[in-house]
């Protein structure tokens, strides 16, 4: 099962469309794909870190 | 025959008050301007790109920020998705020493003078404080000679005094709103104490950046309210963010402010701050995009934020370096700064 980051539901469970518009303008992930936990993130000037306490870190891509 | 006040069209007035006398527009007449049918924005904009350009010239002022302490405050800023009384997805976390300088860094390698250093809080405590003292001494001994700027909430005379020992030359601090409407979007501070904070840093000689949010459920009067309690205050620099309805805040559901309405509040807060560094802030990616932000930049605006926010991603740094080159627009170098 994967999770949307930005609302944290399933992904097969409704439309994400809007999520996925955010995701991709404005906003770095907030929920782990794998398992939907809420994740610490820190975003800096020209990226940012997301960490799952149990899948752990994620960064940007530069 | 004299024409009837009614009749006075804003915009020709403004020309002469604003544009030649540098005298920022009153309440009621900011309100007309907010309330200016859409064909005249373009005549709008350039009055405002005039008046930007006789008072403040041509430069930039390119900032970059970073949270060193995200969310779980304890305010309600119901805005805000750092605030630890709704359920935001924002999590806390503290940026360390090494990252802050990385950020220092980064920012000063766009060409930026201004670097803002910002916690989620009501006010610093002494840990905050003593990270920003170490913080700000790895930046200068990284070799960066980038100005800092801090955003730290709420503040006593005793930390006001500490922050210009630690060489902190501009303090933000918002009153993100008009003072009648305040209470709607605050309720455990209120828009008196904010404005004590911001007394206190310009009596001690730093440097003052205040400004808000548009599209929080204020009306236009309310937005004139705001560009007029502002202009009383006489803040160097005023930071214009539109609201991005962030998940779990009660404003999740706001719309995004539509391109004109915001250009037209770009406009009018010029001609409100003549003199004043009037900065792009937050929003802008949402309620703008590419087009929008050229049209701002050209109807008023003489500073931008570049790369991210604290919480929420920007454009690439250098897509806003392109576009002011593209501009013709000087970025304002540290040498005049300083
Ligand atoms: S004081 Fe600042 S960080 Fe705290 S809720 Fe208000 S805007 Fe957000
Ligand atoms: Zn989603
Ligand atoms: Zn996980």
């Amino acid at each position: 099962m994967t999770y949307c980051s930005f609302c944290g539901k399933e992904e097969a469970d409704g439309d994400h469309a809007f999520c996925r518009q955010r995701l991709s303008a404005i906003d770095p992930p907030r929920y782990c794909r794998e398992c939907a936990r809420r994740m610490v993130v820190q975003v800096t000037p020209d990226g940012w870190t997301a960490r799952c306490s149990r899948h752990g870190q994620t960064v940007s891509r530069p | 025959m004299t024409a009837a006040p009614e009749q006075i069209d804003v915009l020709d007035e403004a020309r002469e008050q604003v544009l030649e006398r540098g005298v920022g527009l009153t309440e009621a007449q900011v309100l007309k301007v907010l309330e200016l049918p859409e064909d005249r924005i373009p005549e709008l904009l350039a009055l405002a790109h005039e008046v930007r350009e006789r008072w403040c010239g041509p430069e930039v002022e390119v900032e970059g920020i970073v949270s060193l302490k995200t969310g779980g405050c304890p305010e309600d800023c119901h805005f805000c998705s750092q605030s630890g009384q709704f359920p935001s997805p924002v999590r806390s976390a503290w940026l360390d020493i090494p990252g802050l300088v990385r950020a220092a860094r980064q920012t000063r390698d766009t060409g930026a003078t201004e670097f803002c250093i910002v916690a989620a809080v009501r006010g610093p405590d002494k840990r905050l404080l003593s990270q920003v003292r170490d913080g700000i001494k790895a930046i200068r001994e990284d070799g960066n000679d980038i100005q800092i700027a801090c955003s730290l909430g709420m503040l006593t005379q005793e930390q006001v005094d500490e922050l210009v020992a630690m060489g902190v030359h501009r303090y933000n601090h918002n009153l993100e709103t008009a003072r009648s409407h305040f209470p709607e979007v605050v309720t455990t501070h209120s828009w008196e104490e904010r404005w004590d904070t911001l007394r206190m840093i310009r009596d001690a000689g730093m440097e003052v950046c205040c400004g808000g949010i548009i599209g929080m459920g204020e009306t236009l009067a309310q937005r004139a309210e705001f560009a007029v309690q502002l202009a009383e205050l006489e803040p160097d620099e005023v930071p214009l963010n539109f609201l991005i309805p962030n998940p779990g805040t009660p404003y999740e559901n706001y719309p995004v402010v539509e391109g004109a309405e915001a250009l037209r509040t770009v406009g009018a807060f010029r001609l409100a701050l003549p003199r004043t560094i009037l900065r792009f802030a937050g929003g802008r990616e949402l309620t703008f995009g590419d087009l929008g932000a050229k049209q701002g930049m050209l109807g008023g605006i003489n500073a931008i934020i570049v790369g991210n926010y604290l919480t929420n991603l920007g454009r690439p740094a250098q897509q806003d370096l392109d576009m002011l080159e593209e501009l013709s627009m000087p970025i304002k170098a540290l040498s005049q700064t300083l």
